[in-house]
């Protein structure tokens, strides 16, 4: 028989490499119905409906405001406490949210993927979007108390570091969505990780400077802290909206190759991973 | 001479048994190994041919060994098999959903499949909604469900429906949507499972009358998996047949069918015959032949039921009874005679179920002995079984005929 042209070939396994992104493009418009259903239906079932994207920010500001700003009695480098916990709470949450919600990806919809064939990592892509969407909402929310703030105080909180504010986002959408990935394809086979994770981020938090700024800390303790590329994200936040935290470039450069490793390293092993998942899920 | 758009070559898909995360860690690690030495995987050698009734030595078993079949453009091919033949892995391997463990799949155009209708539909969101979102989750893009939309809404029979939430929907309605977005797919290959198995009559014929017109008009192409031979039989153009995960016949449909029921007959005891030693019984009565005419009878013909037995305390009368129950376990009815003549201690009984008269199922025998003042002497159930097949539809409602009996009634 001649050579023949196949559109499509399905082979044991494909290589590290292969990775299906013409047809992750082919199925954008799925992606957008994730995300579009994702939102329609946290509001659908609830009496409060969207109020809640500003609800648990504010709830868990107070929590903060009670045990760490006036129990524990930490340091905010001198910015108005609830300014303080609302900035670490909204920056954490999108980067939390996209690391629990694409950690399950596999196990949540095993229904699905069971059923019918799409890219599958346009599950955890319609994740990332529909969590920075929440940002953006919980974001407003942020501003608002920004601007009530400066104009009690008379003061401009915002520095030029605002800039970058971009980059940073996707740098933590970035390490998100890969421990995320990289998550979601160990735990079909080693359910016992389900269990690390829920606890696991919020640990992370108390390593990263989101509830108390990293300048009250030791030098080596602060040497260790910038180990973790979030350290950087969040210290760049808070100078940018806030006037106090720490930047530098090179702590940019660590930080976006973190991020990039991990994305292509959650990648790898989630492209793996589709393909076989439903013998072990 | 029409093209090749699928070719399956030399698939097989190897499945661990038992429980997987015992002991997964080792293997992983001796896998990894091995293929780092660009060796064979280790435990693939050990897997055993897919046989559900015997029992296993190895911890990893083949659900699907060595399958090859080539599909033309504009074929419907049928699919049959027992359950656990491998057809389901078969079609999740052509669906993509989990890949093999050798061999290739070549296709050309685009493949969807349809292993279940309405896949990923949320019941909070209305029928307009779902069917976008439906829609996409099978390929289409959203300026495809745009065009169709309105034909989409038409064949459902939905249409006062379009903006309601599908919790509110039956399930029937569900189907019918699900279905409804799936016959406007346009992949030059649609892989269907059994889901003409649920909805009403109307919409089966509406359902196969899709996928004639889809293949037959359009030149597209069907691979179509069902347990439904009436289905099989009406719409496809070739068939092969699983067993054990491998293929045991290709060519057409109606010799795929024939060939498929010898093999289901395989299972079905409908014949027992014991000497006196080895016969199940008690000191009463001890079983010698029980059968039926075969084990697989057309709804049109009548059935014959023999039984005999020994009479060993040689009373001077028994009353033979038994029960027929269904596939459902529900007794379909009882019924007894006196056997009172004996020769030899053995005493013989025939029993006629008439033409027309149970549906399509399969019944089980259980057996009754008791003396004259009915006292039970022995009983022994499931003795043996037979199959009542359906095979001449003159309807075009290709489902099951519901009922536990199917006469054949006068109307005026």
């Amino acid at each position: 028989m001649e050579e023949e042209n196949w559109d499509i070939v399905i082979k044991p396994s494909r290589g590290i490499f292969e990775v299906p992104v013409k047809k992750i493009i082919a199925y954008f418009d799925l992606l957008f119905l994730f995300v579009k259903r994702d939102l329609v239906v946290v509001y659908k079932q609830t009496i409060l409906g969207p109020l809640w994207f500003f609800i648990q920010p504010i709830l868990t500001t107070l929590m903060f405001l009670v045990v760490f700003g006036n129990i524990a009695n930490i340091s905010t480098d001198g910015i108005p406490k609830p300014l303080f916990y609302l900035s670490g709470i909204v920056f954490w949450n999108y980067f939390a949210d996209c690391f629990n919600k694409t950690s399950n990806t596999f196990t949540a919809n095993a229904e699905i993927f069971g059923k019918v064939y799409f890219p599958r990592l346009i599950m955890p892509m319609s994740i990332v979007v529909s969590s920075g969407l929440k940002l953006a909402v919980q974001f407003l929310l942020f501003l608002a108390v920004c601007a009530y703030y400066s104009i009690q105080s008379g003061e401009i909180y915002i520095t030029k570091t605002i800039l970058i504010t971009p980059l940073l986002i996707i740098m933590m959408a970035m390490i998100g969505l890969g421990f995320g990935l990289i998550f979601s394809s160990l735990t079909t086979k080693y359910k016992d990780l389900k269990f690390l994770i829920q606890f696991g981020v919020q640990l992370f938090m108390y390593a990263t400077p989101v509830i108390y700024p990293i300048s009250i800390l030791s030098d080596r303790m602060k040497t260790l802290m910038w180990f973790n590329p979030l350290s950087h994200i969040i210290e760049a936040f808070k100078l940018a909206f806030l006037g106090q935290g720490t930047f530098s470039w090179e702590g940019m450069a660590y930080t976006f190759i973190c991020s990039l490793v991990f994305l292509v390293l959650g990648v790898i092993i989630f492209n793996k991973t589709e393909q076989s998942f439903m013998d072990t899920v | 001479m029409s093209e090749v758009v699928l070719k399956v070559s030399n698939v097989s898909k190897l499945y661990r048994l038992g429980e997987v995360g015992t002991g997964t860690i080792s293997h992983d690690l001796n896998r990894w190994w091995a293929k780092l030495m660009g060796k064979e995987d280790p435990f693939a050698k050990v897997g055993q041919v897919n046989d559900r009734s015997k029992s296993s030595k190895s911890d990893y078993v083949w659900a699907i060994k060595g399958i090859n079949f080539e599909v033309k453009k504009g074929e419907i091919l049928g699919i049959i098999g027992k359950n656990g033949a491998g057809k389901s892995t078969l079609l999740k391997i052509l669906s993509q959903i989990t890949s093999p463990t050798t061999g290739s799949i070549k296709a050309k155009g685009r493949v969807a499949s349809l292993l279940e209708v309405g896949t990923g539909m949320h019941p909070e969101m209305t029928a307009r909604e779902n069917i976008y979102l439906n829609g996409a989750i099978l390929g289409m893009t959203k300026k495809e469900i745009n065009d169709k939309f309105d034909e989409i809404i038409e064949f459902s029979g939905c249409i006062m429906y379009v903006d309601t939430p599908i919790k509110r929907f039956s399930s029937g309605m569900r189907v019918r949507l699900g279905f409804a977005v799936a016959a406007f797919l346009e992949p030059e290959i649609l892989i269907v499972d059994e889901v003409l198995a649920v909805g009403d009559a109307e919409f089966q014929r509406k359902a196969i009358g899709k996928m004639k017109e889809v293949s037959q008009g359009e030149g597209r192409t069907v691979l179509f998996v069902s347990h439904n031979m009436a289905a099989v039989q009406s719409l496809c153009t070739r068939a092969i047949v699983l067993n054990n995960g491998e293929v045991s016949f290709e060519g057409t449909t109606e010799m795929a069918i024939d060939e498929y029921s010898k093999m289901s007959l395989s299972e079905v005891n409908n014949k027992v015959h014991y000497s006196l030693d080895e016969a199940p019984g008690n000191e009463f009565i001890a079983l010698k032949n029980i059968e039926t005419t075969s084990t697989q009878i057309k709804l049109s013909d009548s059935i014959k039921v023999h039984f005999s037995f020994w009479n060993k305390l040689d009373l001077e009368e028994v009353l033979l009874c038994f029960d027929l129950t269904n596939a459902q376990e529900q007794t379909v009815f009882s019924t007894a005679t006196s056997v009172k003549h004996f020769q030899d201690k053995v005493g013989s009984a025939t029993c006629e179920i008439p033409s027309n008269f149970l549906n399509d199922d399969l019944y089980s025998v259980t057996l009754f002995f008791f003396d004259k003042n009915m006292r039970r002497l022995y009983n022994k159930p499931d003795i043996i079984q037979f199959e009542v097949v359906d095979l001449e539809r003159e309807l075009s409602y290709f489902g099951k005929v519901s009922g536990v009996v199917r006469p054949i009634l006068k109307w005026s």
